[in-house]
């Protein structure tokens, strides 16, 4: 096939893209090579939209052992352990297929984590879909929710947490954000950079298909009407392989023979072997005659660019390669020496003993395009147009139940039940609670981790919405009993081309690198996710924050259900009343506009340490953080886990009972405490110059609001608890 | 005592079940399906997982790999051989326990705690427990217990169904069948009760921070029992 300019511009490129590969190569590229080039510089794999703007994000820390820019990013838990963690994006292909576009999404990102060293300990997953009206969102809620247990329930890893929503601006765009974390020693940890010439490089795991070519390019563009001709870029995953490449790969890495190791995610091959070569500032030699394939015929265009799954790459000690065998023979995976490492710092591929492709390494990586795409700041929200008044004659319980099974609150049950989430046998917090939490294994110790995003903030205003989420993950861990330790980010984002999409990418970075910085609450890894969109439509801005904290002592955690009757029930942090962009200003009055809660970092930090402090002291029986839906939800939701009511009464603000019960004010935590030990709570909360409301007393089975109404708690259950059942089964 | 795990190609509750059985006191050794020897034993576990990744049928694979015939002349001459989960779908395919595992009812996997009844208490597995109910907890795609009338009559007549799922109260009701269970079936025996297969997992329930304690009672009764 000759290779023009039309050719490379079917490829995804770029006119002035294409010019510059001629111009690196100082000739016209074949048709493999274009392939490559168009693999590397996809903004998928190169970042080329965001990477000016990443690099602005902390990712240093005392923690931290590894920051963005590995496979997965890893942090020290202390002992010789650390933990490896990363999340990352499978959008579109799971809109196009959602089973296997979910199941491979959870692959893929327990993949990244164990090809350096750690067994996979907890998944976790964010995932949105568009209005539950919409005619499209049942069955692909459905299939994705398949998708992501029929992996990771079969790789015999717990799913511990994750985050629904529902918007109509997923309507066209769904998203599916897979995040894994996993266990480690500190000496064990591996890396992707080669080193040392004429070592073997060796291909482990499936066979190479012809599914999933151009994956990566696909997902670097937005979706039209012809997105069913897509469905064969989207990779068919198989966990059993994956199980057996998983126990395979840990047992090789027990001896010392590995240099280097990557996985074959997006764009398979090419990249694995670019960015070995690259980090280790080597060449690499590959004879794709000796790649084990799947269907025959293959052509090395196919080869380089197959997205097949459950495949590695590795760079070998020489001498080691039969006892490497052994191990791979024994789980029944392929295993071929495909070539070596050279000092040419080229890529270079032979197929029927012809040189297919010849490329500087260099030009692939250090010279991919990287744009400072222009950018609009955001507008500054728009006046909301309710008043005071008519919200104050609204009846709490009728709103409190409308919210309770209002989509983004109702109960995610249906969600995680069919998600193994006791695997491993050390799960001590499921699902449904602030974050999921698991035992450090024969240890002491326990991993609290939870994914969060807030588009709806986001969308109002980006960068305080980016700095709201990362907020709302270290409260979700401290709510736990655990100190946040670093995050990794999924940002899933319009089109980079679109001035006030980049716009709200940039803002939201900002944000979350303003938050993350004062928190000192780093960011380890990542993924960007841009081209969410559907001809010109693009989805409200969502980046996804997974945090990660530790436990010293697992007995030592907290939950979020009410313990016993008489307890006092404290609000901490102040509550301003603010109703813009809530759940009930947007679901109840139906008013879209205004301001998200501003976020007073100062605050967070202070009020989140000060709990911790009141955790170490054994003073706290049960801990929620305040968010969607405000006081009344939070409460709500611990009334009905403990099976127990509460007596509340609104303090004496100037705020009304609505404003206080349902605003969305940051930095708020609800917490129980003995009676006999509000003296010491409330010392030390003065101490801290932390503000807290006295809000009530638990009791059997009633919420009781300011001596006036009540509903029994099995009816606030019963509205939180069957709208997504009844949803799925209609 | 001396317990062996089977590990298969897929399984993965084989880790967890090694740990509970050395948590209450058994000298617990890994075996790998292409041994053809078992190690002396005188419990043999088939743990939970996806044998084979599920592929044709649950468990029929890894019913036909090397290990099981050692496994199966074990259980033949009386040994003590549970099947959990998976393990309890690889019985049924060898023909140890009778009938067979259709796909849940609702078509969907679940993951949550349920109770079981104790239906028969003479045998290795049960005796001596004190409660009628247990708290156990599931997780799977396929457990939906199903065998023919004469079967059905063949089962209730040796009283081989070893337990079924309940309520907390012991009440044995259709709305507490999680899968769609003929009769609520969570475990069965074979006719010498020697050999249990059953779906939940007691290796989860082990700590009390963990779903429950309900297996830690089942495996030190267990124990005690084989001694």
């Amino acid at each position: 096939m000759i290779v023009n300019e039309k050719v490379a511009v079917d490829h995804g490129l770029k006119k002035d893209e294409y010019a510059k590969i001629c111009d690196l190569l100082k000739r016209t590229p074949n048709i493999t090579e274009l392939g490559i080039f168009s693999a590397m510089w996809n903004e998928h794999c190169s970042y080329k939209s965001s990477r000016l703007h990443l690099k602005k994000l902390p990712t240093k820390g005392k923690k931290v052992i590894q920051g963005p820019g590995e496979n997965a990013g890893v942090i020290d838990i202390e002992d010789n352990d650390a933990i490896v963690f990363k999340i990352e994006s499978h959008n579109h292909p799971s809109f196009i297929e959602p089973y296997q576009g979910a199941a491979t999404g959870v692959g893929g990102i327990m993949r990244d984590v164990f090809t350096m060293g750690a067994r996979p300990i907890a998944n976790l997953n964010s995932i949105h879909f568009g209005s539950p009206q919409n005619k499209k969102t049942k069955n692909l809620l459905r299939g994705v929710v398949h998708g992501i247990g029929g992996y990771g329930n079969c790789m015999g890893v717990p799913t511990i947490a994750g985050q629904t929503s529902f918007d109509s601006s997923y309507n066209g765009n769904i998203l599916v954000n897979a995040m894994t974390l996993g266990l480690v020693k500190k000496d064990k940890i591996f890396y992707s950079k080669a080193a040392g010439l004429n070592k073997p490089v060796i291909y482990v795991g499936s066979k190479t298909g012809r599914d999933g070519i151009h994956g990566a390019s696909m997902a670097s563009a937005s979706f039209d009407e012809k997105i069913e001709e897509k469905k064969p870029t989207v990779q068919v995953g198989d966990p059993f392989t994956e199980k057996l490449l998983l126990e395979a790969c840990l047992e090789l890495m027990a001896g010392d023979s590995i240099i280097a190791i990557q996985d074959m995610g997006a764009a398979g091959l090419t990249s694995s072997s670019i960015e070995m070569a690259s980090k280790g500032n080597l060449g690499i030699e590959i004879n794709l005659n000796k790649v084990p394939c799947r269907e025959t015929k293959m052509t090395p265009y196919e080869i380089m660019l197959s997205e097949s799954q459950e495949r590695m790459l590795i760079v070998l000690e020489n001498g080691k390669e039969e006892q490497a065998k052994k191990i791979f023979d024994k789980w029944n995976l392929d295993f071929a020496v495909i070539g070596k490492t050279t000092k040419s710092k080229k890529i270079e591929l032979y197929f029927d003993e012809e040189k297919v492709a010849d490329i500087p390494v260099n030009t692939l990586v250090e010279n991919s395009p990287m744009y400072d795409r222009k950018w609009k700041k955001a507008k500054l929200p728009k006046k909301n147009k309710f008043k005071k008044e008519d919200i104050k004659h609204l009846k709490i319980i009728d709103v409190l139940k409308k919210i309770l099974a209002n989509p983004n609150i109702c109960s995610k049950e249906w969600i995680w039940q069919q998600y193994d989430h006791t695997v491993m046998g050390d799960t001590i917090q499921k699902p449904g609670g602030d974050a999921g939490v698991v035992r450090v294994h024969g240890t002491d110790k326990a991993v609290a981790a939870s994914v969060d995003s807030s588009a709806v903030y986001c969308w109002a205003h980006p960068s305080t919405g980016g700095k709201q989420v990362v907020c709302e993950s270290f409260r979700n861990l401290i709510s736990v009993g655990a100190k946040p330790i670093a995050i990794t980010n999924c940002l899933n984002f319009g089109s980079p081309e679109n001035e006030e999409n980049m716009g709200e990418f940039v803002e939201c970075v900002q944000g979350i690198g303003e938050a993350s910085d004062y928190l000192k609450f780093p960011v380890v890894s990542g993924n960007v996710s841009f081209y969410n969109q559907t001809k010109d439509e693009g989805i409200k801005p969502t980046p996804a924050i997974g945090g990660v904290g530790l436990i010293k002592d697992y007995k030592n955690m907290i939950t979020m259900e009410f313990k016993e009757v008489d307890n006092l029930v404290l609000v901490i942090g102040k509550t301003e009343g603010h109703i813009d962009q809530s759940l009930f200003a947007r679901n109840i009055l139906d008013e879209k506009n205004g301001p998200p809660p501003e976020v007073n970092l100062f605050n967070e930090k202070n009020n989140g340490e000060t709990l911790l402090k009141l955790m170490d002291n054994n003073l706290i029986k049960s801990a929620h953080d305040v968010s969607l839906g405000g006081i009344i939800t939070a409460v709500s939701k611990m009334c009905i886990k403990g099976k127990k009511g509460v007596n509340i009464k609104k303090p004496k603000y100037l705020i009304n009972e609505i404003e206080y019960f349902f605003a969305e004010d940051q930095g708020r935590y609800i917490i129980e405490i003995n009676k006999k030990d509000f003296k010491k709570v409330a010392d030390i909360l003065h101490k801290n110059a932390v503000h807290f409301d006295e809000l009530g007393t638990i009791n059997e089975n009633e919420l009781y609001i300011n001596d006036k109404t009540k509903v029994t708690i099995d009816e606030l259950s019963t509205s939180n608890k069957s709208w997504l059942t009844n949803y799925m089964s209609k | 005592m001396k317990s062996s795990v089977i590990t298969f190609p897929g399984s993965n509750c084989d880790r967890d079940m090694d740990v509970a059985l050395k948590k209450f006191g058994f000298k617990n050794k890994m075996v790998w399906h292409a041994d053809a020897e078992l190690p002396k034993s005188d419990l043999v576990v088939l743990p939970g997982g996806f044998s084979y990744g599920d592929y044709l049928r649950c468990g029929s694979m890894a019913s036909k790999s090397k290990i099981m015939r050692s496994v199966i002349n074990f259980a033949n001459s009386g040994g003590m051989v549970m099947g959990i989960c998976n393990g309890f779908q690889i019985l049924v395919e060898t023909g140890l326990v009778p009938g067979v595992l259709l796909r849940n009812k609702f078509l969907e996997f679940i993951c949550k705690n349920v109770f079981v009844k104790i239906n028969d208490k003479k045998n290795k597995y049960f005796k001596n427990v004190d409660n009628e109910v247990l708290e156990f907890h599931i997780a799977h795609n396929e457990g939906n217990y199903f065998c023919t009338n004469d079967q059905l009559k063949e089962i209730e007549d040796n009283n081989q169904i070893a337990i079924n799922y309940c309520d907390e109260n012991g009440k044995i009701e259709d709305q507490f069948n999680p899968n769609g269970s003929l009769k609520n079936i969570a475990g069965i025996f074979n006719k010498e009760k020697n050999v249990l297969g059953m779906m939940p997992h007691p290796e989860r329930m082990i700590d009390r921070s963990l779903s429950g304690e309900d297996g830690s009672l089942f495996f030190k009764n267990l124990i005690n029992n084989l001694k």
